[in-house]
């Protein structure tokens, strides 16, 4: 039963850092490269706006963050949880 | 030497390249094709998952597009790349867990159901071949630049390329051949931007340079570009003009279109551990990056060059003479690219001068009334041949433009191969062995692949005759499918024990229909021209256009499979058991074949 609780507390544990790495994946990209870019038109970046170098190129940037800090996290997770490869 | 010999040398050189490290790799270990990512460091998978996934949609069409567009197209940027976020966080180390080699593979065995195993490979096919159709485009075209033919001709004589390089076999699981594909395709890309941003910009990293000061005039580079284009009648390059809705969707599909495409998914189920299966999917975006933070620039930098060829005393002066664009060494690439009928022009007017603008913007009409003009007369300009043509836009070297002919051709062979290798296993290893004829003999077994690849070939030049779009917009249509059919069905087997059979197989199809009868609907019946019912100009359901219907299709996928799954059958105990287990990466082994 208590290797069963653990399991549970490490797959919960990724689903919330997965939530809130697709709401950060999700605030970038639909959010300051598309739906909120009118409300960021005040910030410029080099000829165009904040919301515009999003699109194109900082939700990438992020993107890439992300995914390595997932990765970090994960590995740090299977330790802690003792669910790691052998 | 002239640039025809040139081009000649550096593809041929490229490809001597690829033939003899595949030649090299083979004689070091025969293992079979399909754990040719075993043992190999995420480094170096990310770095080869990366040339099989960036595809002439990348390379030669998405740049082009942005171009034209502007802000309209970031979704292609931000979809393409967003994808390895949820592949990464959602699919790619449970599946490595799981330890099979097919994506239906997992399916038929989540799903206790030998159905859902061929509904997965019916979805695959469907998305694959589509896939195909948009990089035989690509392929085309780079071949009639090259050989300085019709695309048309450029089509057939890539075809056979292409099945030649097929066929040759482990060409494409060989991990080292497609790091140098890599290594060519990120040069070639790199190196003419590079010049080109010193130029206009004065930096060398192209993606300062598109937010950085345009040398020539002071201004910031975007600044003058949203002024030159607006003068032409143009829409304004950084602002947006589509539907906002449209954009989400379409930049959403791009994205779970990516987390379900099988021939990349693949690659993650033979990373050594679990651990190495999460970091994998960051090096390949990083590697992936390098050319999407770039392509922006070359877009926007590239329709700066053009608008300044066209009109070289400036927006407001002449317009470029007929005679300077058939004599002027710096127009030269005008002629080239007007054989392969990709690019055509005509002085309507008779007055010796090319005007280039926007004829349907009642603003320059009243001033091409005033001025004498009768309509743009650059009749045609090809989105797909922007990047190929680019550095010859912007007169660089000779070898840079041989280069970026290599390039072009390495993105777009070593995708269509992949892809009809996918194809190909689908058919003969998934579909007949393992569902149809299950005592069929290993020789049978690899004509049968041969067979299929030659038969999807066939089809993909067949619908590749009548495009439904551009390169990239053919690709986003395959996306669609894959993210209305595959990418659904396994995110729910992971997450959700929930989900049966019953619900799995209906969600698959329902999701993979709706897609496809709405694709149906606005490009026409199997693509074939005047067979569709309503246009993307218009489409069916408010602003969603049919390459922004896979994230409809998803939903629809996961609301079905949800209410199907609440009638029927509760999931039996091994198989949540299986989910279980693949949750966690402890007692991952080494991946095994299902036969």
């Amino acid at each position: 039963m208590s290797e069963n609780d653990e399991s549970n507390a490490y797959w919960s544990a990724n689903v919330r850092l997965i939530q809130i790495s697709l709401i950060v994946w999700a605030l970038v990209s639909f959010g300051f490269g598309i739906i909120l870019r009118p409300m960021l038109s005040g910030i410029s970046v080099g000829g165009a706006d904040l919301g515009f170098w999003f699109a194109q190129q900082g939700s990438i940037l992020v993107f890439l963050v992300l995914i390595f800090f997932y990765a970090w996290r994960m590995n740090k997770l299977d330790v802690e949880h003792g669910v790691e490869e052998e | 030497m002239d640039q025809f010999t040139l081009n000649l040398l550096f593809v041929g050189a490229s490809f001597a390249l690829y033939i003899g490290i595949a030649i090299w790799a083979r004689a070091g270990s025969t293992s079979e094709f399909y754990a040719a990512g075993r043992g190999v460091h995420p480094v170096t998978n990310g770095m080869a998952t990366a040339a099989d996934w960036m595809s002439a949609a990348s390379f030669i069409s998405m740049a082009g597009l942005i171009a034209f567009t502007g802000y309209d197209n970031s979704s292609f940027l931000m979809g393409w790349t967003g994808g390895y976020v949820l592949l990464a966080l959602l699919l790619a180390p449970y599946l490595r867990k799981f330890g099979k080699f097919t994506v239906s593979e997992f399916i038929g065995d989540r799903f206790y159901s030998p159905t859902a195993r061929l509904v997965a490979v019916i979805c695959l096919l469907v998305a694959s071949i589509t896939y195909v159709i948009g990089q035989m485009q690509g392929v085309g075209i780079a071949f009639g630049r090259f050989l300085e033919i019709d695309a048309f001709w450029g089509l057939l004589i890539g075809a056979c390329v292409v099945f030649a390089y097929a066929v040759f076999g482990g060409m494409k699981g060989v991990t080292y051949t497609q790091v140098a594909q890599y290594c060519v395709l990120i040069t070639a890309y790199t190196i003419p931007a590079v010049f080109i941003s010193l130029q206009l910009t004065g930096t060398p990293i192209p993606a300062l340079g598109l937010f950085g000061e345009h040398t020539a005039s002071g201004e910031p580079l975007l600044a003058k570009l949203d002024a030159i284009v607006t003068d032409l009648g143009f829409k304004e390059y950084t602002a947006a003009h589509g539907s906002t809705i449209n954009m989400v969707l379409f930049t959403l599909s791009l994205m779970i279109g990516t987390a379900g495409l099988p021939h990349v998914i693949m690659r993650f189920f033979t990373v050594p551990k679990v651990s190495d299966a999460r970091w994998s999917a960051g090096w390949t975006l990083v590697f992936i990056a390098l050319l999407y933070l770039t392509a922006p620039a070359v877009g926007a930098m590239a329709r700066l060059n053009i608008s300044d060829l066209m009109w070289p005393n400036g927006t407001g002066g002449e317009a470029v003479s007929v005679e300077q664009i058939e004599t002027d060494p710096e127009y030269a690439w005008m002629a080239t690219w007007q054989k392969t009928g990709l690019l055509d022009w005509e002085d309507k007017n008779g007055d010796g001068k090319i005007q280039y603008y926007n004829d349907a913007n009642a603003d320059l009409q009243a001033k091409a009334a005033e001025k004498g003009w009768q309509g743009n007369e650059l009749t045609k300009f090809n989105r797909d041949i922007l990047v190929l043509a680019n550095p010859e836009i912007a007169s660089l070297p000779g070898w840079v433009i041989g280069l970026v002919a290599a390039g072009g051709l390495a993105a777009a062979l070593s995708t269509a191969a992949g892809l009809l290798l996918a194809i190909s296993s689908a058919v003969s290893h998934d579909l007949l062995k393992g569902q149809l004829t299950p005592n069929m003999s290993e020789r049978n077994e690899l004509l049968a692949a041969r067979i299929s690849m030659a038969a999807a070939i066939v089809v993909a030049v067949l619908l590749g005759l009548n495009p439904p779009g551009f390169a990239a917009q053919t690709v986003a249509l395959a996306f669609g499918l894959a993210a209305a059919s595959i990418f659904p069905a396994l995110m729910m087997g992971i997450f959700s024990t929930r989900i049966n059979n019953s619900g799995a197989v209906a969600g698959m199809l329902a999701g993979l229909v709706v897609t496809l009868l709405y694709i149906f609907l606005h490009k026409g019946w199997f693509f074939i021209p005047d067979t569709n019912s309503f246009t993307d100009a218009d489409p069916l359901l408010g602003p969603v256009k049919s390459t922004s219907f896979g994230a409809i299709g998803a939903l629809v996928n996961f609301i079905v499979a949800y209410v199907v799954s609440g009638m029927t059958k509760e999931t039996p105990e091994h198989i949540k058991a299986l989910v279980a287990s693949v949750r966690v990466p402890r007692g991952a082994g080494a991946a095994v074949d299902g036969h």
